[in-house]
């Protein structure tokens, strides 16, 4: 199974694929950075930094860098022709105010109903929340990007978080090296598996029951 | 005649007091005042509570203020990066109370003490650790935090350009906090690049009107580095945040 695993940057080319034109989009930072990098240039997508930034841009040519210009992982960043900047509460009102279409966000764990952690590890870490909670509850769809089983192979996909709680029957999808699987009323449905993945191999190294794609629940 | 231009960082920070809240803008690097919490380092005040996204970067800004032993209690979103050394070595010696609030939730609370709202509810943190103790509501089916404003003593932003009535606007990403900032605290003393006469600022283009604005203090711009970039790289150079 480990030879059909995607790589990040595959799981981000699925995810931004997937963003359609004229999407207002946060990417969080980690891993879903990674998806601006693979948006497809003949669509116009809004790409926004909760620190004040809407039409970020790619990161700047060396030597070109400006340190009152950086993005939400505090990394120099470009602004598109036509972009704005804005103070901290505009931000934040794009954020929590339902504004922004789409989330990207990483994930320690996803539940069954939706339920994220991802901004605490627990234990005796230093806790750091940034926006990752204003997201969670404010974006119309959260989309999860992670690694599906942990590095001891434990599932990711749980059937209730074990980790600090980000938000409640928040996420809306959820892409992995393995499968895209959407949180639905009728449970998550599971596609796209990658080549070679059958859907029972899907199940057996996932936490919770999955329903496939394009069948039914079972009864 | 109106003149807020103070004569230097000292002189605007001479009456900060022990156990003062102090707002200290910026987001990593960009808008950080640093000629500011350099001043309030060697002005001395100690037991702050200060407030800002970070907690400090290496060794200088607000990282300094806490190798210095000033800081009583931080307030802050995201305290951690590799470099916030000085910070995290307080706080696990039990020197430093930190209160983690979600970003929005820190903006908003900025916004509230400005514009005079008792206290909001808010869907973020609903349900998880950050909400333990807060009065909880269900609105339209959904679940909501009630959160109070955060008042600050004193607000030290970072703008580009001010004059002397306290008008200012901001540069790039560095306007962040800033102007949420300026609105939340008795004092609010502004660092600037340029100091222009009266109506050389557009109008239709000042960020932060002049009546947040208690002093404006010009300093010399200076070369800065990049930062290095990375949450877990943190950020190099004089970046205090």
């Amino acid at each position: 199974m480990s030879t059909t695993r995607l790589t990040r940057e595959e799981i981000a080319k699925r995810i931004a694929l997937d963003i359609p034109e004229g999407a207002y989009v946060n990417l969080g930072i980690g891993m879903p950075t990674l998806v601006g990098n693979h948006l497809p240039k003949e669509r116009e997508i809004f790409l926004h930094s909760e620190n004040g930034i809407l039409g970020m841009g790619p990161a700047p040519a060396k030597g070109e860098e400006d340190p009152d210009l950086i993005n939400a992982g505090k990394e120099p960043v470009t602004l598109l022709t036509g972009g704005v900047f804005f103070h901290h509460t505009d931000s934040f009102a794009m954020m929590r105010g339902g504004h922004l279409d789409i989330a990207v966000l990483g994930a320690f764990q996803v539940s069954v109903s939706g339920d994220l952690a991802n901004w605490h590890s627990g234990g005796d870490a230093i806790p750091a929340v940034g926006g990752a909670m204003d997201l969670a509850v404010g974006a119309k769809s959260v989309w999860v990007m992670m690694e599906h089983l942990t590095k001891e192979g434990a599932s990711k996909i749980v059937p209730k978080c074990s980790y600090p709680l980000t938000g409640i029957g928040v996420v809306k999808r959820v892409y992995t090296d393995l499968a895209v699987i959407d949180v639905t009323p009728r449970g998550l449905v599971a596609g796209r598996l990658v080549q070679g993945l059958s859907f029972d191999e899907l199940q057996r190294v996932t936490g919770v029951p999955l329903v496939q794609s394009g069948k039914r629940a079972a009864a | 005649m109106v003149n807020k231009i103070a004569e230097g960082p000292e002189a605007a920070l001479a009456d900060v007091r022990d156990g003062a809240t102090v707002l200290v803008s910026g987001f990593g690097g960009a808008g950080v005042p640093e000629e500011l919490v350099d001043a309030l380092i060697e002005q001395g005040a100690r037991e702050l509570t200060i407030v800002n996204n970070n907690a400090g970067n290496g060794e200088v800004g607000i990282a300094a203020l806490f190798k210095a032993g000033r800081v009583r209690k931080l307030i802050c979103s995201y305290p951690r990066q590799v470099d916030s050394h000085h910070f995290q070595a307080a706080y696990r010696a039990g020197r430093v109370e930190l209160e983690i609030v979600p970003q929005g939730t820190l903006s908003e609370r900025l916004r509230a003490a400005g514009a005079g709202i008792g206290a909001f509810y808010t869907p973020t943190g609903f349900g998880t650790d950050l909400a333990k103790g807060k009065e909880t509501r269900i609105i339209d089916g959904k679940g909501h935090v009630l959160e109070v404003p955060l008042h600050g003593d004193f607000a030290l932003v970072k703008a580009e350009r001010g004059d002397r009535w306290g008008n200012l606007v901001y540069r790039k990403s560095a306007r962040n906090y800033g102007p949420t900032m300026a609105t939340a605290a008795k004092v609010t003393v502004a660092q600037v690049f340029e100091t222009v006469e009266l109506g050389k600022l557009d109008p239709e283009c000042i960020v932060t009107p002049g009546i947040f604005v208690t002093r404006v203090v010009k300093v010399p711009r200076q070369a800065r580095k990049i930062p290095a970039g990375g949450v877990t790289q943190g950020i190099s150079g004089r970046a205090a945040a």
